[in-house]
């Protein structure tokens, strides 16, 4: 049978999110997750909601980095442990493609879902409404982003027995210009300042990434699959 | 014409080679380090504001210079590993990674040494100090990606896969902390026509940056020779070169 690429991207999405549904159970970790690691902050720091909406962008988005890193270890593991990437890489339509179409499935469960889930974890944190739209598309471009960068980190750990440490090891670096804007746009939003220059800078690291890192994250497959 | 390209990427030849320009590099580093810091810590007149505390600028500039240009040299030697299959090329980025390592946690230790008394702390949260921070954090993961393989070829292509998309970032990394905050006094050298340096400061400077780097390429013949052996440990003509 002929694919094209398009239907190729489609059915493999397709196929990751089938297996998400099936395991629920896996699909909620790294959200309880996100919304643990929120919890521990006013805890550590101080009820107080004036002093929490000061930190709340920093420790909103150090909390989605922290889990966003948490999933990303599975994005290539299962697949490469039971041959099942062996046949996607071999099936005719180039790794890109599948690599492409797999992040973008893995983006879907892990950083659309921690968007959605965000206004709850921003309210507890004080964070005002009018500040929440800035907030969620901040969050949504640099998880995006992440994803991308993370789908790189990935490839090259797969063939490792413990690579999660190091995956995070070599993935944090990289994405400290996210966490530099991403939190920036939210506490300007806060402040009510004007948020478009972040946000354009977000945009443009997703764009640039997307473009990217999917070359990128297929090399890091090839070295660790041949 | 090009034949001693080709033999860049023969083991012997390199080891030869490094091993026969490293006392070059180390003579020509000792006499510029002499003059730079003979002149920079004793003849230099000093600084109107930071008194003789800105001396360190001859230790830490070079060192920050370094700790960027080795970043370079290893995602480019790797690159040329990777792209090539130039195995020679992935044990200079594997000979360089420590080195400009080194270089990073030199360049952090004296900028904090001098924020001391300038700034009044050993560490603020300034751009150029964060972004070597998580230039060493790179470091580290380079070289920590590259000794998690058992197979140390398959080790290799990944630290250089890691090191390019490094490179590509670094500069990203660097303009995004400095939109972050600021507190760095301002470029004071590559201020192309006029340097906001007196030639009798600029001029130490400029040759303690010679010497590290040619230091620094001693350190890496050094490094070399010890990871081509290591490499080419079955190799025939290393038994030979050990024993004679």
């Amino acid at each position: 049978m002929n694919v094209g690429a398009w239907e190729a991207i489609i059915l493999v999405v397709r196929r990751e999110l089938c297996l998400s549904f099936r395991r629920p159970d896996q699909l909620l970790q790294p959200l309880v997750f996100f919304l643990i690691v929120t919890t521990l902050f006013p805890l550590g720091l101080s009820p107080q909601l004036s002093l929490l909406r000061d930190m709340a962008p920093g420790v909103l988005w150090v909390a989605a980095l922290l889990s966003s890193l948490l999933s990303l270890d599975s994005l290539f593991k299962s697949d490469a442990d039971d041959g099942t990437l062996e046949q996607l890489a071999l099936c005719g339509q180039g790794l890109t493609v599948i690599v492409v179409a797999k992040t973008f499935a893995h983006w879907l469960v892990t950083g659309a879902a921690l968007v959605l889930v965000s206004p709850v974890v921003g309210t507890a944190l004080g964070i005002p409404g009018t500040a929440f739209a800035t907030m969620m598309l901040s969050l949504g471009l640099g998880t995006l982003t992440l994803s991308w960068l993370g789908a790189i980190g990935a490839g090259l750990t797969v063939g490792l027995k413990r690579g999660n440490v190091l995956l995070s090891l070599i993935v944090l670096p990289l994405a400290m210009p996210l966490l530099i804007f991403g939190a920036g746009a939210t506490d300007r939003a806060i402040s009510g300042s004007s948020v478009a220059g972040a946000l354009y800078f977000l945009a443009a690291l997703c764009v640039f990434t997307c473009t990217l890192a999917p070359f990128a994250a297929t090399v890091a497959l090839r070295i660790t699959l041949e | 014409m090009w034949t001693w390209f080709y033999k860049l990427a023969s083991p012997p030849y390199v080891y030869a080679a490094a091993a026969a320009l490293m006392p070059w590099f180390l003579g020509l580093a000792g006499v510029s380090i002499a003059y730079g810091l003979v002149a920079g810590l004793g003849f230099a007149p000093p600084d109107y504001q930071q008194g003789d505390a800105f001396r360190i600028i001859y230790v830490h500039a070079p060192s920050a210079w370094l700790s960027l240009s080795a970043y370079s040299t290893m995602a480019v030697t790797g690159a040329i590993g990777l792209i090539w299959r130039i195995k020679m090329g992935h044990a200079v980025a594997a000979a360089s990674a420590p080195i400009g390592a080194s270089f990073t946690l030199l360049a952090l230790v004296t900028g904090s040494l001098w924020g001391r008394p300038m700034w009044g702390t050993f560490w603020a949260w300034d751009p150029r100090l964060t972004s070597e921070l998580i230039l060493l954090f790179l470091y580290v993961g380079v070289m920590s990606l590259r000794s998690a393989f058992e197979d140390p070829a398959r080790g290799d292509r990944a630290a250089a896969l890691l090191g390019i998309v490094g490179l590509v970032n670094v500069p990203i990394i660097h303009y995004s902390v400095l939109w972050w905050n600021s507190l760095h006094q301002g470029a004071t050298v590559a201020k192309l026509g006029k340097p906001s340096m007196p030639g009798s400061m600029l001029w130490p400077l400029l040759s303690m940056l010679l010497g590290f780097m040619l230091f620094y390429g001693a350190v890496l013949c050094i490094r070399l020779q010890g990871e081509v052996l290591n490499r080419e440990r079955q190799a025939k003509w290393v038994r030979e070169a050990i024993q004679s």
